[in-house]
């Protein structure tokens, strides 16, 4: 699909939309359409440049492409942590597809929605356009959508896809009182465009989309599912990636004392023999959020697996369980070194 | 000129005056009520009409000053039986919101949640669930966290798994004329500063009040907690929370329980018929690696109670030998007794003056934090003559207002 969507990309053929950065600065219109940032097709109109991550939110198997817009004659600035940060104006854009089968991911995709994050002068808002006849219309308080594919096991699954409501957009999408972006950081960002692309960090630089980028010492996430990298910076990427927007200081979770974002060192804090705190049945009668060596005496696992509100995590933005995701953590937890308890 | 001043005063009436927007029951509930909730502005009132509405998904609020209104508990009811979505059935995370007379059931997870909220009131509010107590229930009922003037106010939780109402690191707290029934704990005031609870009823569950403070959270040193004029009876329910959890640890027979806090005054209360300890006062039990925590109770004042009939069949480990060693029937008061703790990392601090009370205890004197209850020598904690007051919590006064 990648590739393909390159392809397009260079191919695109229609007249050429034109972004409406006043409308994206004034108003949340009805229509997508409204923006300019998409041609009739589907194709990005110019400027609207497509991203990569190294590791991305798992939602229920859903084909996701990514496209930021910068108004013309800006750039962000290089943050080691937390998002890039985006001048005002920046449109963050996410489109959300499932192909009929999981094992053809570029055959018979079907859009479902696309998310944006819109830079206004008063900061981010979050605002999910819905497909429907006709184009994407503004759905704020979310909407459910039966959605059918076959697995990778081949398997066929029916979930009723959530899209999420403006105030879910943010309680992911926090940091202490503001909305802000949430995959682009510089760490994830490490990577080749589409995989094998160029760097897009240095790639940003070059075409003067980025500014303040060091000569060297990039923070890199990894990729999560290749095992060609280390285990542990495997997990990591995919509990900060997964988890670590709302499990962090200044995250809707900041509460529990569990923070999983890239930068966390101390133990308790990860998970490690931590008690939980408001957990309540999510618990799952285990004592610890990860008891190394034991993942299934784990709660951080027993949360991860479980399909059921109350339970799951996270909370909302998936209704199945992403069972490769869920083997490389019990992998990790299974290989933490044990060791004795505390005190 | 003069009509440019006329669309002035208009616009400036229409954004100054509040408005109410109704909601009806009927189909579509969901996205009837989250779209009420999401384009209310500051000063407006959601009102949700008699009726029971069906939900899949959790409802949210994130509109500053905001009133959400049923017409009372038993008539307008949020039904969550069939939720699939969300860790709660309504989760606030704006200032100044007011949420009352509404009934609440079933909820996957917690009912009620503020995360975050300056100014919170849950009044006249019904949060049960109706297949009685189970531990597939969820969490909380009434559930502020991290957040800062929060009153509940006439409220009724049955048949949480975790604490029917519980207050988490949050400060400048009232919890007030509430019931909590059927509960593993009734109310719970955790890591939280300067709170009240007043005149509530704790029945029928299996700890009536509790006081905690836990290690390894943004907030914790739970100071200031005063709990008077409770009715706390008969709370000798089967625990039935999920293993793991704090609250699976309080004996069945629990009146009002008090960890690791400072400046606790339990005053005025009336405590009848809990088979365990009317009042325990306990340190931290497990092992911790925080530094800054302090696992051991301080300053604790009991005073002016009421007990009776307490005591009678302890659940806990060793509960029913110190109960025997001691006539039969634990004393109102039990205190661990533990006075110092291994600081992590090195070092040993020592706290005394935990516990001061005006009727007769015992405390088991078992030192060192972590210390095993089966290592206890249980000795009479000699009662002194005491009073405990001081001056109420207040809360901002347009909230009470609203809150009437």
């Amino acid at each position: 699909m990648r590739r393909i969507w390159a392809a397009l990309l260079l191919l695109g053929a229609a007249p050429a939309p034109v972004v409406r950065s006043d409308l994206l600065m004034a108003t949340d219109a009805p229509k997508l359409a409204d923006y300019g940032l998409f041609d009739a097709a589907g194709h990005p109109a110019p400027g609207v440049q497509p991203y990569t991550l190294n590791t991305p939110l798992f939602s229920d198997h859903a084909e996701k492409f990514r496209f930021a817009w910068l108004p013309p004659g800006t750039r962000a600035d290089y943050r080691a942590s937390g998002a890039l940060a985006f001048p005002v104006g920046t449109v963050l854009v996410k489109r959300f597809a499932f192909p009929a089968d999981l094992r053809q991911p570029t055959k018979d995709l079907r859009a479902i929605e696309t998310r944006l994050l819109i830079h206004r002068p008063a900061g981010w808002v979050a605002l999910s356009y819905v497909e429907q006849d006709g184009g994407a219309v503004l759905k704020r308080a979310g909407v459910k959508v039966p959605v059918q594919f076959i697995d990778k096991a081949g398997r066929a699954q029916a979930i009723d896809y959530t899209v999420p409501n403006q105030n879910q957009c943010k309680t992911c999408h926090q940091d202490g009182e503001a909305i802000t972006p949430i995959g682009p950081t510089a760490g994830n960002l490490n990577g080749g465009l589409f995989g094998n692309g160029p760097n897009q960090l240095m790639n940003w630089a070059a075409s003067g989309r980025l500014a303040g980028l060091p000569a060297a010492g990039w923070p890199r996430l990894a990729k999560w599912d290749d095992a060609t990298e280390p285990l542990d910076a495997r997990a990591r990427a995919y509990l900060a990636v997964n988890c670590g927007h709302c499990h962090s200081r200044g995250g809707f979770a900041s509460n529990s004392g569990l923070y999983l974002v890239p930068e966390e060192t101390t133990p308790a804090h990860l998970g490690v023999l931590k008690r939980p705190v408001a957990a309540g049945r999510g618990s799952g009668g285990h004592e610890f959020s990860i008891l190394p060596g034991q993942p299934d005496k784990s709660i951080l696992l027993h949360r991860m697996t479980s399909s059921e509100p109350g339970i799951m995590m996270p909370q909302f933005g998936r209704a199945l369980a992403h069972e490769e995701g869920n083997a490389l953590i019990r992998q990790w937890i299974a290989a933490l070194p044990t060791q004795p308890a505390a005190n | 000129m003069r009509t440019a001043l006329l669309i002035a005063m208009l616009a400036s009436s229409s954004l100054a005056q509040a408005k109410m927007i109704h909601v009806a029951p009927g189909g579509n509930a969901q996205e009837k009520l989250q779209t009420a909730l999401i384009e209310a502005q500051p000063g407006d009132t959601v009102h949700i009409a008699a009726g029971r509405y069906a939900l899949a998904d959790g409802l949210s609020l994130d509109v500053d000053g905001v009133t959400v209104k049923g017409d009372g508990p038993d008539k307008t009811i949020l039904d969550f039986t069939a939720q699939k979505v969300a860790g709660e059935g309504l989760l606030i995370t704006s200032d100044n919101v007011v949420v009352r007379d509404l009934g609440i059931e079933n909820p996957a997870g917690n009912g009620v949640k503020s995360k975050g909220s300056d100014g919170i009131a849950l009044v006249n509010l019904r949060v049960e669930w109706t297949g009685g107590p189970k531990s597939t229930n969820g969490a909380y009922g009434l559930y502020p966290v991290s957040s800062k003037n929060v009153l509940i106010d006439r409220s009724v939780v049955k048949g949480a798994s975790d604490a029917g109402i519980y207050v988490g690191q949050s400060q400048n707290i009232i919890v007030r004329n509430s019931r909590a029934e059927m509960n593993v704990a009734g109310i719970e005031i955790e890591n939280s500063y300067d709170a009240d609870v007043i005149g509530n009823t704790a029945t029928n569950n299996a700890g009536g009040i509790l006081v905690f403070d836990l290690p390894d959270l943004p907030q914790q040193g739970g100071r200031n907690v005063r709990l008077t004029n409770n009715q706390v009876i008969d709370n000798n329910h089967v625990n039935f929370a999920a293993p793991g959890n704090i609250v699976a640890g309080v004996p069945s027979g629990t009146g009002i329980m008090v960890m690791a806090n400072a400046n606790v005054m339990v005053t005025g209360n009336h405590v009848m018929g809990n088979n365990g300890s009317a009042v325990m006062v306990v340190a931290y039990t497990q092992a911790f690696t925080d530094k800054a925590y302090n696992p051991l109770p301080r300053g604790v004042a009991i005073a002016g109670n009421h007990f009776m009939n307490n005591g009678k069949s302890p659940s806990f480990a060793g509960g029913k030998e110190i109960a025997a060693a001691v006539g039969g029937t634990l004393p109102p008061v039990m205190w661990d007794g533990v006075t110092r703790y291994n600081v992590p990392g090195g070092g040993e601090k020592f706290a005394d003056g935990g516990i001061a009370s005006d009727a007769p205890g015992i405390t088991l004197n078992l030192g060192l934090q972590g210390t095993p209850a089966a290592q206890a020598k249980p000795a009479p904690l000699a009662a002194t003559k005491l009073t405990a007051d001081r001056a109420p919590i207040v809360l901002p006064a347009a909230l009470e207002a609203r809150a009437k």
